[in-house]
């Protein structure tokens, strides 16, 4: 069969089932205001959130495969403009940019300039700690485990704490060979 | 020409949620608290008035020496009040829908809780903005 080409971001995009933006930031909104009034721990809420983004992205990694037929990423350079360009704009509708590369190649920041998880919102002065959007960083973390890749997603810009764009730094920790889980000798 | 005009918006429990001195003249210390007074005594009629018309933007429901109480009640009987002691109808009710859009943004964030009070720096800049537009 002959291998299928890449598709881009924004044709997948407009081939896959939509929901209305409003909803899914109300339904963003509403779990991290019970989370908050379930655990009242600014700290806790934010382990909460990229405990869930990190399961979200253990199944999610399947479905950007499986509709995007990118092929194997060469490396980590190419996986980052990958998740940057086709997977935020297939699951968000947003287009992120990659920048801030470090000498080995990998380091590298996400910016996003509009986020639809934010609509709206603003800290109140009681949850001055809380990173609203640490679900993201749990997915990205959680689906680049799942092709191997154990990495540390950080926030280095908030737009809810006055910056200007949402930043994402992450940060490949070690590339873990897969194993075959048999021992070939039994 | 100097104003008075004292902005109040008051939530569905009778509890002030946003205070504000919009008006152009000097604020005197006394000033602030009859005006409050004179606002929370139009409460009661507010309330009759509410429920006869389906019209949002309820005009002059009171008077108090010269100054005029005009209300405006959104959907979820939030009271937008505004004491004041000019004549401007029109201005009036444009500054009440936009104030009413402003409301309605801030209700939508998912960290306020409807009814508690309004701290938001921006919404008051822009409150203070549009009184100083049509006022």
């Amino acid at each position: 069969m002959a291998p299928v080409a890449p598709r881009s971001g924004d044709a997948i995009f407009a081939s896959v089932e939509r929901v209305n933006a409003e909803l899914f930031t109300l339904t963003y909104g509403a779990i991290v205001r019970q989370l908050l009034t379930d655990l009242e721990e600014v700290e806790e809420v934010n382990k909460q959130l990229d405990q869930m983004g990190y399961n979200i992205g253990i199944r999610l990694i399947d479905e950007f495969l499986a509709k995007s037929n990118v092929a194997r990423c060469v490396d980590f350079k190419e996986t980052a403009e990958v998740i940057a360009k086709v997977g935020f704009k297939m699951f968000l509708g947003v287009t992120a940019s990659v920048s801030n590369w470090d000498a080995d190649g990998t380091c590298c920041s996400i910016v996003l300039e509009d986020n639809p998880l934010v609509d709206f919102v603003e800290l109140p002065d009681t949850c001055q700690g809380l990173y609203y959007c640490n679900v993201l960083s749990g997915v990205i973390r959680g689906a680049l485990e799942m092709v191997s890749m154990k990495t540390e997603v950080t926030w280095v810009r908030d737009m809810l704490r006055g910056d200007d764009a949402f930043e994402l730094q992450v940060k490949l920790l070690k590339q873990v060979p897969e194993e075959y889980p048999y021992k070939d000798d039994e | 020409m100097a104003t008075t005009a004292c902005f109040i918006i008051v939530s569905r429990n009778d509890i002030p949620i946003y205070e504000a001195e919009v008006g152009s003249a000097t604020k005197r210390e006394d000033a602030a608290q009859l005006h409050q007074f004179i606002l929370h005594a139009a409460l009661d009629i507010v309330q009759d008035l509410a429920w006869t018309t389906s019209a949002m933007f309820l005009k002059a429901i009171d008077r108090f020496n010269d100054l005029v109480v005009s209300v405006y009640v959104t959907a979820g009987h939030t009271r937008l009040m505004l004491l004041h002691d000019s004549r401007n109808d029109d201005g009036i009710k444009s500054f009440f829908q936009e104030v009413h859009e402003l409301y309605i943004k801030i209700l939508l964030n998912p960290l306020y809780l409807p009814g508690s009070r309004i701290t938001s720096s921006q919404f008051d800049t822009k409150v203070r903005a549009l009184a100083r537009k049509y006022l």
